[in-house]
């Protein structure tokens, strides 16, 4: 229930929060919301000697129209998501997973910067993210660059950006009318998700998983199968190729695949594809 | 560090450990022991309070984060010995029995209503997914908070 | 409104009476362990075994370099501030193996959280940082973490005892009547059950506070304890500091449900420390912590087989239990099975009985009593067995159980196993249950989703319930080989003002005694509720006890309470009399008057009587002076309060997935002095009951470490996942005390999991699914659905 000792940085900008990572280097973690850093340090389970908090940079929170892509900041909470008119209308998918995101205290205080970097295969933010097809944007020392949401998630907990980056920016295209659905599936509102599916029907269909491996997933196989002409049905079969998933106290490996081909068919169906 | 807060109207201000927990701070330092804490995986929303109007779990906020913020806790809902109207009514409804999840419970449910002032009963129920209590099987609970919403909106 | 309104004192029992816990717990005021400021107090961290079994060296070296910290003990170091091991107060059998079990693993761990140091220091992160400094050496020994396989003694957790096996405990009154009803069975059934083990989860997590009081050699001992008389008990006996020098204090106390019935290593060690360095010593659990420290709940094997006649009428039960009792014996951790030895024929007439259990080692964390102890278990057994008898027979759930009941006009009803039920009227309970769920009309919507072939199953399940509560007389304890009695005692002051002070033994965590006792006696005394307070849970206030637990409080010490209000009356109306210059027999006592008969305007309070029992000027010749009374009662039979349960559930076959659609409960506690407390005690009991069958279970790997420690891991509900409750109750009053009362604080857990689970498999069973484990996890139930469809193949 008490965190081992660290040194606690207050970011009073981006710029102060990479200087501060490229100063103390691994040693560091970025604290935004703390909702998925705090519980780890309260058990002891994390332990690192310098947090760097950009809980304050109000700059990175807004929710805003950029042309054909909603922009979102990295530091806009859940809260902010699961309440907002502009996604409600062009990313309705979005609003709704933030929704579904643990319970509405850690939705007022988690953010989609956090979510996505903490880089989570069980998170439900990720997969959405990666089924909309969105950009990530990193800024470091040597300035922003671009990354797209299928180059992010690198391991388990690990992600493309470098140890003196900051996640400033996520961005998901515009998609008012399309069919979507988020299929999470938990035995607890507040759990997370045992295994979970994000497809979302824009010309194109985007389906993405969770918790079925190391990283969230995009379920390619499926995305060919549909674009080749398969059925729902007959494409959700093929949601679980490719995967690595993982036994614990909810479900067996043999499990997940299964619920991983029911769920993306109902995610289908009900995205309309 | 410094931390300035103000909790329940009173502005406060201490040297704390970074480490310290939100919770920690205003039970321990601050001396507000209603907030109780009820495990350390930020499951059960014992802990919860309001910073800026809404409702957090105080295990999950360092105490340094909360710098600047405005706090409500269990304290600091009645005024004046009069019970403030969600207290009134779990009173009511027998919405506890322990007492030990109540403080987080009352703090959750105002936040609740406080986003969705006439919320169904299956929205009363999802909007405390974050609280766990033990002794009520929630059912006298769910019954507080919408007759607490039907209150205000009478 | 004209007049301030008081309620009529004759109809204040069975009133909705607003809780007067509430207010100070609304607000924030309620004192629980952990929120006493102890100016200081040292703070204890406790080193715990991380390995099942293994022999450990402990240096404690390193800790007491760090920051903050003031001692450090390995087990070795405190061997000699034991008086005694901690305790086990029910040796079940002469013969029962037993391991010493002291505060301090000294040289072996048996179990994840055994504690094998104790460190002291100065804060509580102090503690907690000084834990992690602390050395370990583990030499690794096998676990023994399966029942069956440890009772097969492959391995020992205990290698002194030279076996897994503590106790084999049997009752069976009349073997040939067994063997002859199974040679003669037109059906049987043969059954086995899995209750996992459970984490009882009070949201307030275990403490202790111990201030000393070094020149007097007084100790004031702050727990949230269920039990604060026995503890200070227990704890001269473990210390060695003699008993009246020790003061219990339960405050505040945030929910138990058995799990705070219990001596902890933690309250022994909080004492010795405080005696050994001469300042206050506390200790606050952490939830992760609790969930190896604290006493765990279930954790058998039932095989239960029964015969029947061709009609279906049982004629007899036969029950075999392996009872999982972890690594060591805590306070009542054997006899937790035998509360419910003698239940397992459920509400049925069966004349024939034989039980039998085998209590186990393993390295686990100790077992002890959980909400219900030994009866949930029996009530799932013989109704999960039920319904599988109705299937065998060809009958419906129903049908099967009204054909068993035990007649109304049976009652006071002598069972097989040898127990006198005080009263029960089974059919009318039943019949309500299932006018309220409306069974006919789901049967046959049941029968159209089979038809249309959805897999959406529905499923409905009974369970009808009886348990024997209100703990208990004490020569049947005896017994049983219990280490303690079953009365209770109640002291009832007017005080000179009129107001009333009720001392009680019962030590509530959030039953609301204080709200029901005051109504008992406004009741008796004709006063108002408010002008009555309630002490409690505190030794030296009320020193004479045994506290809260089994559904006791209200049939023994509301009893109890009962008892000496009458004794107050009596001695009032000697007083009365003497004033009024009247015969006892010529005064009527109502509304809190005694009024002469035939004379309106001749009359007097009984708070005026009280305040000439303080003046004492004129009292009958040789009365003492004051108005109270002092009563010991010890209750002549256990209560057996009975309900019946019916749960609703949609079954998804595609993901496993259960959905509690309804849940209806028509119980029948006997007589209720608050139907809001009475319901409230309903719905939470149901709901621990439902999460035994849908989302609890500690769960341990093959190593012993549990999987499900914190309570992200164990599913503890939440408002989102809870049911709407449909109560209804009938009314059987006991005969066995004045108020014809009976207990409902287990009822709930006691009905739930079997409804539940009777529901899932009827959903399933046009799928082959016979049998489904708790909880029935949707992988679970996926599971059994598809290993069904391959055994259908």
């Amino acid at each position: 229930m008490i965190p081992a000792k660290f040194d606690y940085v207050r970011a009073g900008s981006a710029a102060e929060a990479i200087a501060a990572l490229g100063e103390h280097g691994d040693e560091a973690k970025l604290l935004a919301g703390g909702h998925s850093l705090l519980p780890l340090m309260k058990l002891r389970l994390a332990t690192p000697a310098v947090l760097v908090d950009v809980g304050r940079l109000d700059d990175l929170r807004y929710i805003r129209d950029a042309g054909d892509q909603i922009a979102i900041g990295a530091l806009t909470r859940h809260h902010d998501l699961e309440t907002s008119d502009l996604l409600a209308e062009q990313c309705p998918m979005l609003r709704h997973v933030a929704h579904l995101v643990g319970d509405p205290q850690v939705r007022h205080r988690g953010t989609i910067g956090g979510s996505l970097a903490h880089a989570d295969p069980a998170s439900d933010l990720p997969a959405a993210v990666l089924a909309l097809g969105g950009t990530l944007v990193a800024r470091g020392p040597d300035g922003e660059r671009e990354i797209a949401a299928t180059e992010f998630f690198t391991g388990f907990l690990e992600s493309a950006l470098a140890g003196d980056e900051l996640l400033t920016e996520i961005r998901v295209p515009k998609v008012p009318g399309a069919g979507w659905s988020y299929q999470k599936f938990n035995r607890r509102a507040q759990d997370w998700a045992i295994v979970g599916v994000a497809a979302v029907r824009n010309g194109t269909t985007g389906v993405a998983l969770v918790n079925m491996g190391t990283t969230p997933l995009r379920a390619t196989a499926v995305e060919e199968a549909l674009a080749g002409g398969a059925s729902a049905a007959e494409a959700a079969e093929r949601a679980d190729e490719g995967t690595e998933p993982t036994a614990d106290l909810n479900a067996s490996e043999e499990y997940r695949r299964h619920l991983a081909r029911v769920l993306t068919r109902r995610a289908l169906e009900e995205a309309g594809a | 560090m410094k931390v300035a807060v103000t909790v329940n109207g009173t502005k406060q201000e201490h040297e704390v450990e970074p480490r310290t927990l939100l919770v920690h701070y205003l039970r321990e330092v601050v001396g507000l022991t209603g907030t109780n804490i009820g495990c350390d995986t930020s499951s059960c929303g014992a802990c919860t309070v309001l910073l800026d109007g809404q409702s957090v779990k105080s295990c999950t906020v360092l105490a340094v984060q909360a710098d600047g913020a405005e706090i409500t806790t269990i304290e600091g809902l009645a005024s004046d010995g009069q019970l403030h109207p969600m207290q009134e009514a779990f009173r009511q409804h027998h919405g506890l029995q322990c007492g030990y999840c109540t403080p987080g419970m009352v703090m959750a449910a105002v936040s609740l209503l406080d986003e969705n002032p006439a919320p169904t009963e299956a929205e009363v129920r999802e909007g405390l997914e974050g609280n766990l209590c033990r002794c009520t099987g929630y059912h006298n609970i769910v019954k507080a908070v919408l007759a607490a919403a039907e209150g205000a909106a009478s | 409104m004209t007049a301030t309104e008081t309620p009529a004192a004759t109809t204040v029992l069975g009133s909705r009476l607003l809780r007067k816990e509430d207010p100070a717990l609304l607000t924030g005021e309620g004192r629980y362990v952990d929120d006493l400021v102890v100016p200081g107090a040292l703070w204890l961290g406790l080193v715990r075994s991380t390995v099942a079994h293994a022999r450990v060296s402990v240096d404690v070296g390193p800790a007491l370099d760090a920051p903050g910290v003031v001692a450090a003990f390995t087990g070795d170091d405190l061997l000699d501030a034991w008086a005694a091991p901690l305790p086990c107060a029910w040796p079940v059998t002469e013969d029962m193996k037993a391991p010493e079990h002291r505060p301090v693993a000294a040289g072996t761990a048996c179990y994840v959280g055994d504690i094998v140091a104790v460190v002291v220091a100065e804060s509580r992160a102090a503690a907690r940082d000084a834990v992690e400094a602390v050395l370990v050496d583990y030499d690794e020994l096998p676990a023994v973490v399966d029942l069956e396989e440890a009772a097969e003694d492959r391995v020992l957790v205990h290698e002194d005892l030279g076996t897994n096996r503590s106790y084999t405990w049997e009752l069976t009154p009349d073997a040939d009547a067994v063997e002859r009803a199974f040679a003669e069975a037109a059906h049987t059934v043969s059954e086995r059950y899995v209750q996992q083990r459970l984490i009882p989860a009070a949201m307030e997590p275990r403490g202790v506070v111990v201030v000393p009081a070094p020149h007097g050699g007084e100790y004031t001992v702050y727990s949230s304890t269920q039990i604060p008389h026995i503890l200070k008990v227990m704890l001269a006996a473990t210390t060695g500091v003699p008993e009246h020098k020790i003061r219990v204090i339960a405050p505040a106390v945030g929910g138990g449900f058995g799990s705070k019935l219990n001596v902890y290593a933690e309250e022994v060690l909080a004492l010795a420390l405080a005696r050994k360095l001469g300042r206050p010593v506390r200790w606050t659990e952490e939830r992760s912590e609790a969930a190896v420290a604290t006493i765990q709940g279930r954790g058998q094997i039932q095989h239960i087989e029964l015969a029947a006649d061709a009609a279906g009428k049982v004629t007899a039960v036969r029950v075999r239990l392996l009872a999982d009792l972890g690594a060591y014996l805590q306070l009542v951790t054997p006899g937790i099975p035998l509360l419910g030895a003698f239940l397992y024929h459920g509400v049925y007439d069966i004349p024939a009985y034989s039980f039998s259990c085998t209590g186990v080692f393993t390295t686990k964390t100790p077992t002890d009593a959980y909400r219900g102890a030994g009866r949930p278990e029996a009530t799932y057994a013989i109704e999960r067995a039920m319904d599988a008898l109705a299937v065998e027979v060809g009958v419906d759930p129903a049908e099967i159980r009204r054909r068993n009941f035990i007649p109304t006009d049976a009652f006071p009803y002598s069972s097989a196993p040898g127990l006198v039920f005080d009263s029960g009227d089974y059919e009318p309970a039943l019949a309500r249950a299932l006018e309220m769920v409306g069974y006919e009309e789901l049967r046959a919507e049941q029968a159209r989703r089979r038809e249309s072939g959805s897999t959406a199953h529905l499923g409905v399940g009974i369970s009808f319930y009886v348990e024997m509560c209100g703990l208990a007389p004490s020569r049947v304890l005896a017994s049983l080989n219990f280490g303690a009695g079953g009365w209770e005692a109640a002291t009832v002051r007017v005080l000179p003002t009129g107001m009333v002070q009720v001392v009680t033994g019962t030590s509530p965590h959030g039953q609301g005694h204080e709200t029901s006792w005051s109504m008992i006696v406004a009741d008796r005394l004709g006063v108002d509720p408010d002008h009555v307070e309630v002490l409690h849970s505190d030794t030296d206030v009320s020193p004479h006890g045994l506290d809260t637990y089994g559904s006791r409080s209200l049939a023994v010490g509301g009893t109890a309470v009962w008892h000496a209000c009458e004794k107050v009356v009596a001695k009032a109306r000697t007083i009365a009399a003497h004033q009024l210059e009247v015969a006892e027999e010529d005064l009527e006592f109502s509304g809190g008057q005694f009024q002469v008969r035939g004379s309106p305007d001749r009359a007097m309070p009984i708070q005026a009587v009280a305040f000439q029992a303080f003046l004492a000027h004129d009292l009958p010749e040789g009365m003492e002076p004051g108005l109270s009374a002092q009563v010991v009662w010890d209750p002549p039979n256990f209560t057996f309060p009975f309900g019946a349960h019916i749960a609703v559930v949609e079954v998804d076959e595609e993901t496993g997935r259960v959905q509690l659609l309804r849940y209806v409960a028509v119980d029948d506690c006997g007589n209720q002095v608050n139907p809001l407390i009475v319901e409230g005690q309903v719905h939470g009991g149901i709901l621990q009951g439902v999460a035994q069958a849908l989302w609890e279970e500690a769960a341990y790997d093959g190593d012993g470490n549990l999987r499900s420690a914190t309570l992200a891991d164990y599913l503890v509900p939440s408002a989102a996942e809870a049911p709407s409750y449909e109560l209804d109750h009938t009314v059987t009053p006991s005969p066995t005390n004045p108020m014809g009362v009976k207990g409902v604080g287990e009822a709930g857990t006691i009905g739930a999991a079997p409804a539940v689970m009777n529901a899932i498999v009827d959903a399933l069973s046009p799928l082959g699914v016979t049998d489904i484990d708790m909880p029935a996890s949707p992988h679970r139930v996926w599971s059994a659905i598809r290993a069904a469809k391959e055994a259908q193949q």
